[in-house]
């Protein structure tokens, strides 16, 4: 390494910037900022008209709801990054999940069996939406749209085949559930607090994600595939492998979304997981990431997660129609559409 | 890892062979023949300016020494020894580094990160490899203070930088990484006339530095401010080589215009509106003038190695029809 012995002044302790910048400054800087704001207003919101949003029990079903969205949001945020969509990922959690319990239960096997053969699954239909996009060149989009039909109808008709209903056949009796439910689908308590697992697998992808993300090369290469692909091949980033490599962390995280969904109900109805693509795509895009890649935090989909949590159960709790929470969907999409082109046009005209 | 030759580079091989040398060499595209007949040398510490028209084969002879495309005809010599590119890895490999028009720069992403894009530092704990993120920021800084280029925030997307200034960073970067041979693709083309002067400054600074540099370019002016030598090209065939001393600035410009056209054109043009290429060249003057006049007004910029004046004007200012 040829690091320099020159009058060089010495490294700042942390990694933060070494100019003197004012907190607000860096603040506004980060991509998640915009989503921040949105979530502690929305709670404070909810906290104000809704009494029983204020309970302990309240705030652990909003952390469970939104686990549930931010475990798939991570993915799919990481993905935005670099610069691809994926609408099947919706309907491959319940791929996944289907997989597991139709494979050990008619073969009467181990679930850890159907488990591993479900990641398997998962992965690769993950390298196919990949290999696809890269290899035709065609926009992710209509790729995965078609991936997504594909496999809701694999989903629907081999399960009413091989089980002659739309439902898989209860699993809780198999071996191996119980170490698998405490896996996927266990829960514990902090004081008053329920903590379901979930919660905590949620917070530590989004960890890993932006460790990822920020501090290591394979992050500087999503952010360089998806801010400029001919630029990143140019000087020498693997294109394929990386793209190819979120896609099949996609598929990761719907293999392991679907497993909290077959341990945690036992069972898995075929026909589901339909628009949950969107929830995540949203979720990614409210916490911050450009739809046209090279932009984004996995941080900034968890509290895109966190604002869905919080306003899907909010809603019920101030005892309003629970219908009103697709209108707000849409809303606050728009919303944070339009704060992200304002903040992503002022970090760039600024000049320092 | 590939931060080898951050000193200065030798000013000659060993061998005393010229780092690039072209004989007679040519390309077909199936059958068409883009470029004939073309020596070209480059020497370490000279800056060899390769000049034409939209079409003349400029683009074709970069292609061919930054290893995109392999020659037809003739030899290429680096450092004496024959060789043909596989791909523009290979001409990295012995040092020869290309600065595309289209920069290859990230333009959301910090300049840090941008400057050490494809070749990452890293630290090492076992199997894992984080970036060695506060070593390569203050590389990054050092290796562009070194060029002159004096950023505030090494931090910022270096979409925020100039034009001039992301043409600068991907020269600095070249150079880190080891060039002899830097070939930089209309560096200018796209810019105003003061970012042309920050990157002029810097393309004569990575000479200095002891660097081989093709400069392509179809502006003469640019390319006199800077150049040691001077390659002309015409639909693929060299019309002109010549050093410094042997052509002025005039017949450059001139040659470049495509001398025997324009006077051809001039003709033309004295039918409808009597505009003869005596007119031409004092209209191009007084533009001149007037241009450096307003850019004198408008644009107070930092003082220059070399006079910035002449490359105010547009190579070939659109005659002006009379008014009748």
């Amino acid at each position: 390494m040829s690091q320099t012995v020159e009058t060089a002044p010495p490294p700042p302790a942390a990694d933060e910037p070494v100019e003197r910048k004012s907190l607000l400054t860096i603040l506004i800087h980060r991509p998640e900022v915009g989503a921040l704001v949105a979530a502690l207003a929305i709670f404070v919101f909810f906290f104000a008209v809704a009494e029983p949003f204020r309970s302990v029990a309240a705030f652990s079903t909003v952390l469970y709801d939104s686990s549930t969205i931010g475990i798939m949001a991570v993915g799919v945020a990481l993905l935005m990054i670099g610069g691809e969509f994926d609408l099947s990922a919706g309907v491959a959690v319940i791929t996944a999940a289907l997989t597991a319990a139709m494979f050990s239960y008619e073969l009467s096997l181990n679930l850890w069996v159907g488990t591993i053969v479900a990641l398997v699954l998962a992965l690769m239909i993950g390298y196919w939406n990949g290999w696809l996009t890269m290899r035709t060149g065609i926009p992710s989009f209509l790729i995965t749209l078609s991936t997504f039909f594909m496999l809701q109808g694999l989903n629907l008709g081999v399960t009413k085949l091989l089980t002659g209903t739309v439902a898989t056949t209860n699993i809780s009796n198999m071996d191996g559930f119980g170490a698998l439910e405490w896996i996927f689908a266990s829960s514990f308590t902090i004081g008053d607090l329920t903590v379901r697992i979930t919660v905590v697998w949620w917070l530590l992808f989004t960890a890993i994600a932006t460790w990822l993300l920020l501090r290591t090369r394979v992050g500087n290469w999503i952010f360089a595939v998806g801010g400029n692909a001919a630029s990143a091949r140019a000087v020498g980033v693997p294109l394929n492998r990386v793209k190819i490599g979120l896609f099949m962390g996609v598929g990761f995280l719907a293999w392991f979304y679907g497993m909290h969904r077959l341990y945690a109900f036992s069972t898995v109805q075929s026909g589901e997981g339909v628009g949950n693509e969107f929830l995540f795509i949203i979720a990614a895009v409210v916490g911050g990431c450009l739809l046209t890649g090279g932009y984004g935090s996995p941080i900034g989909a968890a509290i895109g997660a966190f604002i869905f949590g919080m306003t899907r159960q909010g809603i019920v709790y101030a005892g309003w129609d629970a219908n009103w929470y697709r209108f707000f969907l849409g809303a606050m999409l728009l919303l944070a559409v339009l704060v992200n082109l304002w903040v992503r046009n002022y970090a760039m005209s600024r000049r320092s | 890892m590939t931060d080898t030759a951050t000193g200065p580079v030798p000013a000659r091989t060993e061998t005393g062979a010229p780092l690039i040398e072209m004989t007679g060499v040519g390309k077909f595209y199936g059958a068409i023949r883009a470029l004939e007949g073309i020596n070209l040398k480059v020497d370490a510490g000279e800056i060899t300016c390769v000049l034409g028209d939209n079409g003349a084969g400029k683009s074709t002879l970069i292609k061919i020494m930054s290893g995109l495309h392999q020659h037809s005809e003739g030899t290429v010599r680096v450092d004496g020894d024959e060789i043909k590119f596989n791909s523009p890895r290979d001409a990295l490999a012995m040092g020869i580094a290309t600065v595309y028009q289209d920069l290859a720069v990230v333009s959301l992403m910090e300049v840090w990160r941008n400057f050490f894009l494809g070749s990452e530092k890293r630290k090492r704990y076992g199997p894992i490899n984080p970036l060695a993120i506060d070593d390569m920021r203050s590389t990054a800084k050092d290796e562009l203070a070194k060029m002159g280029i004096n950023l505030k925030d090494i931090n910022q997307p270096i979409g925020t930088l100039s034009g001039g200034q992301r043409q600068c960073v991907a020269i600095a970067r070249a150079v880190y990484f080891g060039a002899r041979v830097l070939i930089l693709d209309e560096p200018t083309a796209a810019l105003g006339v003061k970012q042309s002067g920050v990157v002029l400054k810097y393309t004569a600074r990575a000479r200095d530095a002891g660097l081989g540099v093709v400069f392509i370019t179809h502006n003469p002016h640019h390319a006199y401010l800077v150049g040691d030598h001077f390659v002309v090209l015409k639909l693929g065939q060299m019309i002109l080589d010549a050093h410094r001393d042997e052509i002025n600035l005039a017949d450059l410009t001139s040659l470049m215009a495509g001398g025997d056209e324009l006077e051809t054109l001039s003709h033309e043009l004295a039918r409808e509106g009597a505009v003869d290429t005596q007119t031409i060249r004092e209209i191009e003057v007084s533009e001149r003038a007037a241009d450096q006049a307003s850019a004198e007004v408008t644009q107070p910029r930092e003082p220059l190695d070399t006079p910035l004046e002449e490359a105010t004007a547009e190579p070939a200012p659109k005659p002006q029809e009379p008014t009748s």
